[in-house]
Order: structure tokens, then sequence, then C-alpha cells
């Protein structure tokens, strides 16, 4: 059956084309926020102008992605902050010196950098001429002012050093905290919709914003030193990468950071290029930054948005469709395994997104997997639903003129139920098309970077540039589809319903 | 009387679904010539064609076809030997005409130029156009498909032929010409024919034998002209009478 070889071998290529390694060099994580990206840059283009070949992941999601993506070896190092490391990775928020620090990460296998000269700790604001209004410079003065509105990064509300230890130290009672976006809350607190928001020290909108920061007088905020994280074994690997870290400590000032921070954030100057006028600037690096043009940008975000669909759908057509008729044939096995789909379906894509990354670690292959699994359902459900609605006196027909089991399910039943089969690839295609842009929070890339990037910077082009060739490409998906029922639907079907 | 094996026999072969009876035990030979299973619906003549094709197994007793008891183990080869036609041809929608004829034999292995000439043999055999053969069912008229459906079952070359109710999906005209052609191709191969039909005209018009069904068991076992003149019970004469216009001696 050759339609049936066909689709096999779609699914094979598009699968084989996903897996294919990743060439040796360093890869430099960050997280989704512009400061780290703008740090990751910098480490990258240092990199690459002392010849070491680097690569940029950039903006991967939290401190948890990252850690774990440094341990595993998905990537090679990440800036971060030593309260943070303290409260989130080592789980002593007291902690001590830099150097217990030191020694507690290298148990891990992990280095540390010094210092690279800033601070970017955590801060309460508001707006400054409310809180001149309300008398309010410290946290302290929000006691008496309980019913102010908070909107603070989800981070922030959960971290042990965040809101609950600000909470209690302070003994705030305030009712109305909401978990907000970061960037989100910045407006929300410029449009009156929150009076008090978490700030990190180096954020470009204080001033843009004209913001107050609260004084911490109670210090219950700790010490963040921005520093980098890198793998034991990157030196040994690359020996001049750890180079550019050296060059690097104590050279960033916290005013050097916000002026970068706003580049980005306000000036709406690529992180590349922010990175690249420090290099020039503070280290006489001049990092050729070649600044890939719009066109080009969105093709490679669709190719790697193909790639994500074309790999997961080709795999789920490839494990689905003998599953399904495993299914109609068994009844029990069949109710195993729509049960089992169903509560794959269930899962929100974020947590499954986060559950695959310790088996699976970040890029392109738990996006994959977690698209496969979320296709699978339709499509075995439409092929169960298809070899279900074959006609009895067809399949005696097919039997008395002698024709075997496999002979009957290739050139009877399947050419039968094909347009229902074809019908669930279409719908799996359809919501991977959708749920792939999610993968760009696990550094699979894709139209989901454009969109996810566009919503860091308040960048309403940017976020086009994914939402609009990801709608386009849904649409396109429906015609191609369109298209291949021509191809594989027999052409005595048109037109019959199965009666 | 036939010393030779007989085609198909029934020894006590009896048929339950879900416990509720459709055939009785049955004892039956058939042999050369036109056998037609005469029968309201519910009186088990279906099922006694579906044990012969092996599309179910009695309860009990047995069903033997050229002397061999027919289980889910021989069923392949023996299956090979017979041809199956059903009402409206029971054609595969998304197969052309020429694709449902030749399918057999081409998952047998036959060579295309052995498939094409015996296509061609059957095709002026069933009077049909050579037009048709590449539409798809949906583009048949009903005779047309009934037809195709004889082919199908034909291609093989079977020794035994069974037609489940082959006109009763087509309108009066197109089935007296159907009745026609169907009797002058049954007397041109001489095969055993076995036909199911509801219809007293039909079983008149092919039957070299008739035998008459009535809730799962064989009422009378003889000709056309045994039923009328000599009807085996009141049963017989009902059924006759009742498809005959008003009975006779109540005008």
């Amino acid at each position: 059956m050759t339609r049936g070889w066909a689709l096999a071998a779609i699914g094979l290529a598009t699968l084989v084309a996903a897996c294919r390694h990743p060439a040796d060099e360093v890869r430099v994580g960050s997280k989704k926020f512009t400061e780290s990206v703008v740090l990751g840059e910098i480490l990258t283009q240092g990199m690459r102008d002392a010849a070491v070949p680097a690569e940029h992941r950039a903006q991967l999601g939290g401190t948890q992605i990252l850690w774990h993506a440094l341990l595993r070896g998905d990537i090679d190092l990440y800036p971060d902050y030593t309260g943070t490391i303290r409260a989130d990775i080592l789980h002593d928020p007291a902690g001590g010196s830099e150097d217990s620090l030191r020694a507690a990460l290298a148990r891990f296998g992990v280095g540390m950098s010094s210092s690279l000269g800033f601070e970017d700790r955590y801060a309460l604001g508001m707006k400054a001429g409310e809180a001149k209004r309300l008398g309010v410079t410290r946290i302290s003065d929000l006691r008496a002012h309980p019913a102010l509105r908070l909107g603070v990064s989800e981070e922030f509300l959960n971290r042990a050093d965040g809101w609950p230890a600000v909470r209690e130290r302070y003994g705030l009672t305030h009712a109305d905290v909401r978990p907000l976006d970061h960037d989100l809350a910045y407006r929300a607190l410029a449009d009156g919709r929150i009076d008090v928001m978490d700030l990190y020290t180096t954020d470009a909108e204080i001033p843009y914003y004209d913001l107050a920061v609260l004084e911490d007088d109670l210090e219950v905020f700790p010490d963040y030193h921005a520093v980098v994280l890198y793998r034991g074994d990157l030196e040994r690997r690359f020996p001049r990468a750890l180079g550019i870290v050296r060059a690097l400590e104590g050279r960033i000032s916290a005013s050097e950071m916000r002026r970068l921070n706003a580049r980005v954030k306000l000036e709406r100057v690529p992180e590349r290029k922010a990175g690249a006028e420090f290099l020039a600037s503070t280290l006489g690096i001049a990092a050729g930054t070649p600044s890939s043009g719009r066109g080009r940008r969105i093709g490679r975000a669709l190719a790697e948005h193909l790639a994500l669909v074309g790999a997961s759908l080709g795999g789920a057509i490839v494990v689905a469709i003998p599953l399904g008729i495993a299914a109609a044939r068994r009844r029990r096995l069949g109710a195993a395994i729509l049960a089992a789909a169903g509560v794959i379906q269930t899962i929100p894509t974020l947590a499954l997104l986060v559950l695959l990354i310790p088996v699976l670690g970040i890029g392109a292959s738990p996006a994959v997997a977690a698209l496969f699994l979320y296709s699978v359902l339709p499509i075995v459900t439409n092929t169960m639903a298809g070899l279900g609605s074959v006609p009895a006196h067809l399949l005696e027909s097919a039997d008395v003129l002698g024709l075997s089991r496999a002979a009957r399910l290739l050139k009877i039943e399947l050419p039968l139920a094909s347009p229902s089969i074809l019908a669930g690839v279409q719908t799996s295609a359809v919501i991977n098309v959708g749920t792939a842009t999610l993968g760009a929070l696990i550094g699979a890339g894709g139209l989901g970077q454009p969109i996810l990037t566009g919503i860091r910077l308040d960048d309403m082009p940017l976020i086009l540039e994914g939402a609009v060739p990801a709608a386009l490409l849904a649409l396109a998906v429906q015609a191609l589809f369109a298209g291949l029922a021509r191809l594989f639907v027999p052409r005595g079907l048109r037109g019959y319903h199965g009666s | 009387m036939n010393t030779e094996t007989p085609t198909i026999e029934l020894r006590g072969a009896a048929m339950r679904y879900d416990g509720v009876p459709a055939l009785g035990p049955t004892t039956l030979s058939l042999g050369a010539g036109v056998n037609v299973l005469l029968g309201p619906s519910g009186s088990g003549k279906s099922t006694l064609l579906r044990l012969l094709t092996g599309l179910a197994l009695p309860t009990s007793g047995e069903v033997r076809l050229w002397g061999e008891p027919l289980s889910a183990r021989n069923i392949a080869p023996l299956r090979r030997r017979l041809g199956y036609v059903i009402q409206d041809g029971g054609l595969f929608p998304h197969l052309t005409a020429e694709d449902n004829v030749a399918l057999a034999a081409r998952y047998l292995g036959w060579a295309p130029s052995r498939i094409a000439s015996r296509i061609e043999a059957l095709r002026e055999l069933t009077h049909l156009p050579a037009g048709v053969m590449a539409r798809f069912p949906s583009q048949l008229s009903g005779g047309q498909r009934q037809r195709i459906g004889l082919m199908r079952a034909l291609m093989l070359g079977p020794e035994l032929l069974l037609l489940d109710e082959p006109l009763g999906a087509l309108d009066p005209m197109i089935r007296a010409e159907l009745r026609v052609d169907l009797l002058s191709i049954f007397r041109r191969l001489g095969q055993t024919v076995v036909l199911v039909t509801h219809d007293l005209a039909e079983a008149a018009f092919f039957g070299d034998r008739v035998i008459l069904l009535r809730e799962g068991s064989v009422v009378q076992d003889g000709t056309m002209e045994d039923l009328t003149l000599r009807p085996a019970d009141p049963f017989v004469t009902r059924f006759i009478g009742a498809q005959s216009g008003p009975p006779p001696g109540r005008a």
C-alpha cells in the first residue's frame, strides 16, 4: 500500500531531521528577562571574538530550567545572582561568604565567577508622586497603607527571600497581592491598576516611569551580585572560554547595566547590538554583529517552528495510527489507550514541558516530545472511529473474497477510514502549530521566540512577527490538508459517507 | 439420485445468536443446478447462507463443502472456490469497478494479462459496456453495480456461487432484465448455485430446486411444481397464496 508507506516515510524523515546533533560549541544560556539576555549576548560575542565557537540559547525561562540545563550539559554557562543561587539552588538563603558559595557549587561540578561589578537585588517600588503623597519612603511605611494593591512577579511571590520574607519581617497585611508578569506590572503601575510592585535595582524603567525605590530598612533582601555560573568541564573543553568571563569581572557597574537595559527595553536596540556596544566601549572588542534582517529572522523562526510541528506530528502519525488500529481491534486496550491519551491531554502545556526537562533537557527535544504526546489522542480517536464506521457487509465481502486480515486492513479498512484518519492528523497539526509557540519558553525556538521577546520588551511589532506567521501557518496547514485529502483519500470516497 | 459427494452438506447444522435460535438443526445436501432458499424474513435463509460462506460457524452440527467440514482453519482455501454476491453488489466504494473485480486475483498474484483477459470475458458474460470498468461504484446504476458484484464473485472461476437477494435493491425494469441474464449465466457456467430470496416469482424463475424455510427450519424441499401442487403443510399454501394474488376459491 503505497500511500501508507509514503505516510510512514514522511513521519520518519521529519523525526530524523529533528534529532540532528548540535555541533560542539559553547552554549551560553540566559533567563527570560532583558538583563540576563544582554549578559548572555556579551558573553557569547566575547567568546566569538576570542575565536571560541559559541551559541546563545536566549531567554530559556527561570532559574530551575537554567540550573538543570547547566547540570545536564545542555548549556555550559549562564549569568545568575548570588542571592538567587543561595535561595533557589542551594536552598540556604542565609548563605555564607562568596567562598562558601563557591565551595557549595563545586560539589555540583559548577564554577562561579567573581561579581561582574553590579548588584541586581530585589526592591519594592511605587510611582514617585504617589509615594510622596502617602509619605512612603521605606518598606516599613507600607504597614500604614494596607489597602494598597500589589502586583508582583510569580517568582517574587513564591520565593522564600521574596514576598513571604517581606510580609513576615515587616508585618504587612496587604490582601490584594496578585502575581503579574514583571513587564506587564510596569504598565499596570503606570496605568494605576496596581500601587506597588517588585523591582530589580537595575531595571531601566525606574527612571523612565519616575519610580520611587522604597528603602529596605529591615534589610530583608539578600545581596544579588551578578556572577556567571559555568560547568566544571568548560575550561578543559574550551580553554579560552573562561577568559572573557574573567575579563568581565568587576567591569559592569549598576548604572552601566541600567543603561544597557534601557537601550534594549526603552530604545528598542536589539540585545545583540547593546552587547556589542558594551564590548566595544569597555573591553575594546569590535564584535561583528551580523544583525539579521526581519525576513531572515522570520524565516529562521518559521523553519524552527515547522521542524517542531513536523517532527512531533510525524512521530505521532507513526505511533498513533497503529495504536488506533489496535484500539479498534481490542475494546479494553482501546479504552486504556484513550484514557491514557486523555490524561496527557489535560496536562497544561507549560507543566508538561517542565516535567519533560529533567528527562530530555531543554531545547527542541522536550518540545517535540510534548507536542507528540498532544498529537496522539486526536489521531488515535479518529483512526478508531474511521475503522469502526466501515460497514459490516463490506468487511464480510472482503472476508468471503478470501483476503487475509492484513490485506483486508490495508486494502479495504484503512482506505475507507482514511478521510477520518486524515481529519485527526489535521486536528493535531493545527493544535501543534499553536502549541509549539510555547516551546520558546524552554529554548526550542520557533515563532514563539519573537512573541516571547516581544512581550518582554513590550514590542508589539515583534509580537506580531511571531503571531502573524503562526496564524498564517495554521491557515496553510488547513489548506495543505485539503490538498492531502486529494492525495490520500481515494477518489471514489468523495461524497461517500460510509453507509 | 446423485451418488457423488454433494457440493454442500449440512449435517444437523444449527445456529443460535446470543442463545436465540436462528436456524434449527438442519440436514441438507445441495448439488448442481440452481438451489433457491425461499422464505419470509426471519425464516433462517440468510443464516443458512452465512453458514455456507463461513461468515458464521454452526453452534452445533457441521457444514461440509466438497466433503470437507468447514472450520476456521480451512475456510480460506475453500472460500477461493466459491463466489458470493450480496444485495447491491457489496462493492468497495474506494475502488473502481475494475479494481473491485480484480482485487482477489491481484491478491493471489495473477499476472496482469491473465486478469485483463478474464475481466474481458466476464464483462461480455455480464453484458457490461467497457466504459463502466473505470468508474467508481457511486457512479454506477444499481443494475451495473450488481453486474460488477457478479463479475467480482466469478473472477476466480468458483465452483459454487452464492447469491443473497441479488435482485432485491433493483427497480422492476432492471430486475427483469438482470434476471434473464443471470439465468443464462447460471446455465452456461453450470455450477452449483445457491440463491436466497423472499420472492416467490424469483424462486419460480430460477429454481431447479426450491427449499422453503420458516422460523429456522425447512418446511418443504422440492421443485416449484411440488410446492404448488403438493404443499407439505398449510404454511406452504399460505406463503404461495400470499404472493400469487387472491387465494383460489375465495372469489
